[in-house]
């Protein structure tokens, strides 16, 4: 399978008020690349740069630096025609479905407006948008709503729907159930997938639950402070973590039954985040990791390839 | 249910029968607008002050639209040359003066009732001619200015800045004094524009001398008024920016002037639409003061303001009840537009509409 979207050392640097020389470095150097079909997970701790990633890569954000391939075409300096063609093909849920609608249009409306500013002809727009609103789960009953009207979970189904009606190739999902409850959670998820399946869409699935990114999808990377830490495939992350951080990230995830639960070695990194406006020196992790050595004081350590499978940003696994 | 939400439903389901004509199935695809519609009739039916500044504003406006037309005095008539015993005289309510208008005349004779008439019609179309072009201009520069940011938005706030610094009374006087002339020589040349800005004014078309110093008051208190407006939106947009539907928006490639009309513009008019109420009083008052002060239309033309101004020089011995009859009508245009304004904020803030409405359950 080809890749459909390929990052390259992608930077987004924010500017701090009242001043010049800093700079908020969110995504600090991140590359990566998503196969046709196959779904990203992105996982890390509130601040760490997942969404600017997210926003950066549908060039919301324009990246500081770096590289974003979009179907092999270099997107990063898109205007104009090209820009909205990519914009067709590209698209993003968002974490609060309550926000993510427009409080004075009508649900018609809202999902009226992408078909008119791409010029899309669909026949009689009523029965085309009652049929849409039908595979997302919502009825002819809710077309002619306000958002105020609709539950948590059927906004967020309209903004799926929103999402998925110019029928992109690429959709980023910033936490698209964190703020839903959790039997409203399975049934997005659930509805996300399938229509994964039949609209044939890739996926950059955001979260900072890592139990959810490994039920959601293929690959994973694990970010720390706007870098990379370890990408791999879902289930090995998942059960077998190398990068200190991603220990600490999946031995949070609560268990199910105590006994497991009490025989389990936790992880606990010390400390906060640090700020990523001053990031520590060599690697970013060295004042809050438990392996600590004097060479990750000093120097950054490379994402660097383990096994076919795995890349991991820790001098553990690289041989000097 | 009361009256006031019965009369407002049937105007709503009178446009939405109208629309329905016009467009089959209207109604059906705005149910949700038309529901949200009569919640704010219900809500603005439950508040007192709301309803008591509305048929305050509903007066007004009535009177200052037929006005004119029903005054059974021509203000251009200075009966006391004529007729001396009616210089300034006293309202009188007693048989033996049925000759004499009931609350009194002014120091031309004439009767302050029929007077007032003509005075609500300038006050009206000043004060909607200051805020309907203040208000536009000042939202235009709060979206720019909000949406943009950077350089755009500095150069835009530091004009506001400099306008809201200057006084306008003293931009009024300048105006005044150098204004006027041209404005005639423009109205003189376009004898359309005169006859058509007098007929809205309830003036003479050949007292379209006194017509120009109301343009030139207008300008005076426009260029003052936008600042306010510029502000309050602009923090209106910096937040609203920010919420992820108009990164939704930018996502789907709609252009930058339709996400402004069409997402931002409709959840930042709210807090304009009760400014614009609040600011109708207060142009009605500093239009009146401008010509109390002198800058406005002179003789004879019958300006609240100016009225009051005349009568000061008799006052309080033998003008009285002009000042307190004048200075009354003031104070009710200004507190009938404050209190709409007031019931106003409460039902388009989505939040306290509810509060109203269960209270109203």
């Amino acid at each position: 399978m080809s890749a459909l979207i390929t990052v390259e050392d992608l930077k987004k640097y924010f500017g701090v008020r009242g001043s010049f020389t800093k700079k908020v470095r969110a995504v600090d150097g991140v590359s990566f690349s998503i196969a046709r079909g196959e779904t990203l997970g992105v996982v890390g701790e509130s601040g760490c740069g997942k969404t600017t990633l997210g926003k950066t890569v549908l060039r919301l954000y324009e990246p500081t630096s770096g590289r974003i391939y979009f179907d092999g075409k270099d997107v990063t300096k898109l205007r104009g025609d090209e820009l909205k063609e990519f914009r067709r093909n590209t698209q993003m849920v968002f974490q609060d479905p309550h926000t993510s609608l427009n409080p004075r249009l009508t649900i018609a409306e809202t999902l009226l407006e992408p078909l008119k500013e791409h010029g899309v002809d669909v026949g009689d727009a009523e029965a085309y948008l009652v049929k849409q609103l039908e595979t997302v789960g919502l009825s002819a009953e809710h077309l002619y709503r306000y958002p105020h009207e609709l539950s948590g979970g059927q906004k967020q189904r309209v903004a799926i729907l929103r999402a998925i009606l110019l029928k992109p190739k690429f959709v980023v999902l910033d936490e698209p159930t964190s703020s839903l409850d959790v039997s409203v959670q399975a049934q997005i998820l659930e509805l996300l997938k399938s229509l994964q399946k039949s609209h044939n869409l890739t996926y950059m699935f955001i979260s900072h639950d890592i139990a959810v990114v490994k039920y959601m999808s293929d690959r994973m990377a694990v970010m720390y402070l706007g870098k990379i830490a370890e990408l791999g495939d879902s289930d090995s992350v998942f059960t077998n973590p190398l990068h200190p951080y991603s220990s600490a990230l999946i031995s949070s995830v609560p268990v199910p039954d105590p006994r497991t639960a009490r025989s389990r070695a936790r992880v606990k990194p010390r400390g906060e985040p640090p700020s990523p406006i001053n990031p520590p020196s060599g690697c970013r992790f060295h004042p809050r990791c438990p392996h600590v050595m004097s060479v990750c004081r000093a120097r950054e350590p490379p994402l660097a390839e383990v096994d076919s499978k795995r890349q991991v940003a820790c001098w553990l696994y690289i041989k000097q | 249910m009361n009256s006031v939400y019965r009369l407002l439903e049937k105007v709503i389901d009178g446009y939405v029968s109208v629309m329905d004509r016009i467009s089959p199935g209207w109604s059906a695809k705005n149910s949700s607008r038309v529901r949200e519609w009569k919640l704010m009739a219900y809500a603005f039916s439950r508040s007192k002050i709301g309803v008591v500044g509305g048929a305050m504003v509903a007066v007004v406006v009535i009177l200052s639209v037929v006005g004119p037309a029903i005054a059974w005095e021509p203000y251009w008539v200075y009966k006391s040359v004529a007729n001396p015993e009616l210089w300034l005289h006293p309202p009188c309510l007693l048989p033996e003066c049925s000759r004499a208008p009931v609350l009194g005349t002014d120091e031309w004779g004439r009767d302050i009732v029929a007077m007032s008439l003509y005075g609500f019609r300038i006050s009206l179309v000043i004060s909607l001619l200051v805020v309907l072009l203040g208000a536009p201009l000042g939202v235009f520069l709060g979206l720019l200015s909000g949406y943009r940011g950077g350089l755009v938005d500095e150069v835009i706030m530091r004009l506001t800045d400099v306008f809201i610094a200057f006084p306008g009374l003293i931009l009024a006087i300048a105006f005044a004094s150098v204004l006027p002339r041209r404005i005639r020589e423009l109205l003189e040349a376009l004898p359309v524009l005169r006859d058509s800005l007098s007929f809205a004014f309830g003036l003479r078309p050949q007292e379209y001398g006194q017509l120009a110093a109301l343009i030139s008051v207008w300008f005076a208190m426009v260029i003052v008024w936008w600042p306010g407006y510029a502000r309050i939106v602009r923090g209106s947009v910096l937040s609203v920016k920010e919420l992820p539907f108009i990164e939704a928006a930018k996502l789907i490639g709609i252009p930058e002037h339709k996400i402004l009309l069409k997402h931002i513009l409709p959840n930042v008019l709210s807090p304009v639409i009760v400014m614009m109420t609040f600011d109708l009083a207060t142009a009605t008052l500093f239009a009146a003061a401008l010509s109390f002060l002198g800058l406005g239309p002179q003789e004879p033309v019958p300006e609240l303001g100016f009225m009051i101004s005349k009568a000061a020089t008799y006052f309080p011995e033998r003008s009285w009840h002009v000042v307190l009859y004048f200075g009354t009508l003031l104070l009710l245009i200004a507190l009938g537009w404050n209190l709409l304004g007031d019931a106003l904020r409460d039902i388009l803030d989505p939040r306290t509409r509810r509060a109203i409405e269960f209270r109203g359950e």
